[in-house]
């Protein structure tokens, strides 16, 4: 379990939900009165018809966080839930970031696209709008680089995760495809969080 | 066999089906066409209250005195949420339940109708699950799931809000419509090698004691925790909710431990090896603090809700079922001992701190009451109760000798919940003896139940342990606020002889011990409702005390 700057724990969750009016009202409800800090929750329909998935990331004391799947599973509405963040799963999170970026800068930040591979999905005369998904290491790495140019919107969907399908080691948390791995880059200092534990 | 019928007669049909032979309830314009088709159906009897908090704790008290599942109704807004107490004191004592509140009609629901209330928005952390249903055909199928979900696993209230107009829609109900709940399963017989762990931890152990919880209760395993304790000699403590489920005059009963329970049955579980807890969630008022809770000791924990596993005790050996179940998968793992030197200790432990004193006292004491209901009524009654003092003093010195005796709201806390949760225990428990031991603040909470006793013809035995005080609060404020006193007297109580006579019913009154015996029998003996006004004493020495959040070293026993 990954501990957290503030000395709080983080637990990645996964579960399986009816698709039904006030099922979110239920989770919230629940996550409020037993005092679990969400960071982040990623909602959507799933391959089953009328369920969908949720992935959250809750914060807090240690004794705390454990008690989430189990209390998440008394609901009724939720079909599923595992605790994963001990097991080997792989996750991904998505941004959508809005960037500063007049002629002269343009050049510079493109070239950190490059780097990233992430996708420039949208560009005017003062700013550039990029696409980047990956672990919250490479994503938080990306922001900082950008930060000097002039952020001027970060979009974050929270973190999707699932179980790897095999027991090879992957990718450590999605930074770099394969043949980008190669690169010198090197991450910032994080918080100790890898892809696959 | 599909049918066809209106919305109120498939809740009806599915109601009878699932057993239901009585509702407690009031109308109101929102849950009426409920109403207006009762009278098609003579199975299922309403009766009526005179708030609906009353009839969601005469639900519950029916519940946990039958074992089956209690059944409120209440309209739309205030009638909705009035029912709301009464939930939540079922939800923290794990009662099946199932609530129908009439809603406005669909058209109107968001838009601040007349007595509207979004009731599953106000209800979700108090019910096990609720349900807005919007269409007529998924009432049958609605109705039961909600009972399978009130009965099932750990028992809990279910609440089942319904638009007017739903009530009054045609629909199709097919009664064997299988109910489709993959989101909930109901945990059975524990996994081998749970219970092989909790066998091996108790064949080692040497001075092992057994913390019967509510769960006992609600599994009706009390033979089997008898079978269990018996052959391998170990000291039983019943919780608050577990009271009643281990014949108090049995050698190896313990007392009930915590806050106000007896010295010895804290000291038991402090000097323990291993804590074998069935059933109970290791509530604040038996751990205190959790850091020093018989830490010499190693735990095993079964319970059918894997939730309440390490909530707040981390425990060695954690059992996931259903208690009646792993009683019988334990017993023939479990070795025949005899265990001479720790039960010598336990008996030990029970001489040095009685705790149970009857205070030597000319005047008029709450323990005086209990002490003559218990021998008068020979531990065979049904016992509710409110919060507070009387409830203590009660849980310490009736002798229960039934099964499933004790209706007390341990979780919540319901101060006013002994008057309509007598009535749910008289209808269930017809040919029973019930006493309501009340306090004078409680009583007055929901004493307007009175007038739904009389109508009923319950003959319901009220004892108001009546100091004119809210005996706890004055008891804290002594305690824990210097002594200053606040809000804790009740000046303008009634004389409740006349109120009660008010009502048509018998009152009497006792000021002294001397009259304490010859005024219960004559309650007992009288055919109708009797309401007994004890005046006793104030006091602000309810003992012994474990203060909130301490231990067993701040354990304050009788300085007396």
């Amino acid at each position: 379990m990954a501990e957290t700057a503030n000395g709080t724990f983080q637990r990645t969750i996964a579960a399986l939900v009816q698709d039904r009016p006030g099922v979110l009202a239920r989770i919230a409800g629940l996550f409020r009165r037993r005092g679990f800090n969400i960071a982040s929750l990623a909602v959507g329909r799933s391959e089953r018809p009328g369920l969908s998935r949720m992935t959250f990331v809750v914060e807090g004391p240690e004794e705390v966080v454990r008690q989430v799947a189990a209390q998440l599973d008394r609901l009724i509405d939720v079909v599923e839930v595992h605790d994963i963040t001990e097991q080997n799963i792989v996750w991904r999170e998505l941004a959508l970031i809005k960037v500063r970026a007049n002629a002269g800068k343009r050049g510079e930040i493109l070239e950190l696209a490059n780097i990233f591979r992430v996708n420039v999905i949208d560009i005017g005369v003062e700013s550039l709008t990029m696409e980047i998904s990956g672990g919250r290491q490479k994503i938080d790495s990306l922001i900082e680089l950008l930060r000097k140019f002039g952020l001027e919107e970060v979009i974050r969907t929270g973190r999707v995760a699932t179980l790897r399908g095999t027991l090879v080691e992957g990718e450590d948390d999605g930074l770099f495809q394969s043949d980008a791995s190669k690169s010198t880059y090197t991450l910032p200092t994080a918080t100790g969080e890898s892809g696959s534990v | 066999m599909l049918k066809h019928l209106t919305g109120s007669e498939i809740v009806c049909e599915a109601l009878i089906k699932e057993g239901v032979s009585v509702v407690f309830g009031i109308p109101g314009g929102a849950i009426l066409p409920l109403y207006g088709v009762l009278s098609k159906y003579p199975a299922l009897r309403h009766i009526l209250t005179r708030h609906e908090q009353g009839a969601a704790h005469a639900a519950d008290g029916y519940a946990r005195s039958t074992g089956t599942v209690g059944v409120a109704f209440a309209t739309s807004g205030p009638g909705a949420t009035n029912l709301v107490t009464g939930l939540a004191t079922a939800m923290m004592d794990s009662v099946p339940m199932v609530a129908i509140t009439g809603q406005v009609g669909r058209a109107a629901i968001g838009t601040d109708a007349f007595q509207e209330a979004d009731i599953t928005g106000v209800t979700m952390p108090v019910t096990k699950h609720n349900y807005l249903v919007m269409r007529a055909d998924d009432l049958g199928r609605t109705v039961h799931e909600a009972f399978h979900i009130a009965r099932t696993g750990r028992p809990g209230p279910v609440l089942i809000d319904i638009p007017k107009d739903v009530f009054i829609e045609m629909g199709e109900y097919d009664p064997d419509e299988p109910i489709d709940l993959p989101g909930y399963s109901v945990p059975g017989m524990a996994d081998e090698a749970q219970i092989d762990a909790a066998a091996a931890l108790i064949n080692q152990a040497e001075r092992p004691v057994i913390l019967a919880g509510h769960g006992v209760v609600l599994s009706r395993s009390f033979d089997e925790l008898r079978e269990l304790a018996e052959k391998a000699q170990i000291p039983v403590v019943t919780t608050l909710l577990g009271i009643s489920s281990f014949p108090e005059d049995h050698v190896l009963s313990t007392g009930f431990p915590g806050m106000h329970g007896m010295a010895y049955a804290s000291l038991a579980i402090d000097e323990a090896d291993l804590i074998i807890n069935f059933g109970s969630r290791f509530d604040d008022r038996i751990v205190g603090d959790a850091q020093r809770f018989s830490t010499g000791s190693k735990k095993i924990h079964v319970d059918i809700d894997p939730a309440e596993i390490n909530k707040t005790i981390h425990v060695e050996a954690p059992v996931v079922g259903n208690i009646k179940d792993v009683f019988g998968q334990l017993l023939p793992k479990v070795k025949k001992t005899t265990r001479v030197e720790w039960l010598q200790h336990v008996e030990h432990l029970k001489a040095e701190h009685p705790s149970l004193r009857i205070p030597e006292s000319d005047r008029l004491m709450g323990q005086h009451v209990v002490k003559a209901l218990s021998d008068v009524t020979k531990g065979d009654a049904i016992i509710t109760t409110g919060v507070g003092q009387h409830q203590m003093w009660a849980a310490q010195h009736y002798q229960f000798k039934n099964a499933n005796s004790w209706l007390s709201s341990g979780g919540a806390g319901t101060m006013g919940y002994e008057v309509p949760s007598a009535i749910g225990a008289q209808v269930g428990n017809p040919d029973k003896l019930v006493w309501s031991i009340c306090g004078d603040g409680g009583f007055q909470m929901t004493m307007m139940e009175l007038a739904t006793v009389v109508e009923n013809r319950l003959p319901i035995k009220y004892a108001i342990m009546n100091n004119n005080h809210l005996g706890m609060i004055t008891q804290w404020q002594s305690f824990f606020y210097d002594g200053d006193y606040q809000a804790e007297t009740y000046t303008g109580n009634p004389d409740f002889v006349k109120l009660a006579e008010a009502y048509g019913i018998k009152g009497i009154r006792v000021t002294s011990q001397d009259e304490l015996e010859s005024a219960i029998r004559e309650a007992n003996a009288h055919e109708g409702p009797v309401v007994v006004d004890f005046v006793i004493e104030k006091v602000d020495d309810l003992y012994p005390m474990i203060p909130v959040g301490q231990s067993i070293e701040e354990l304050i026993e009788d300085p007396n």
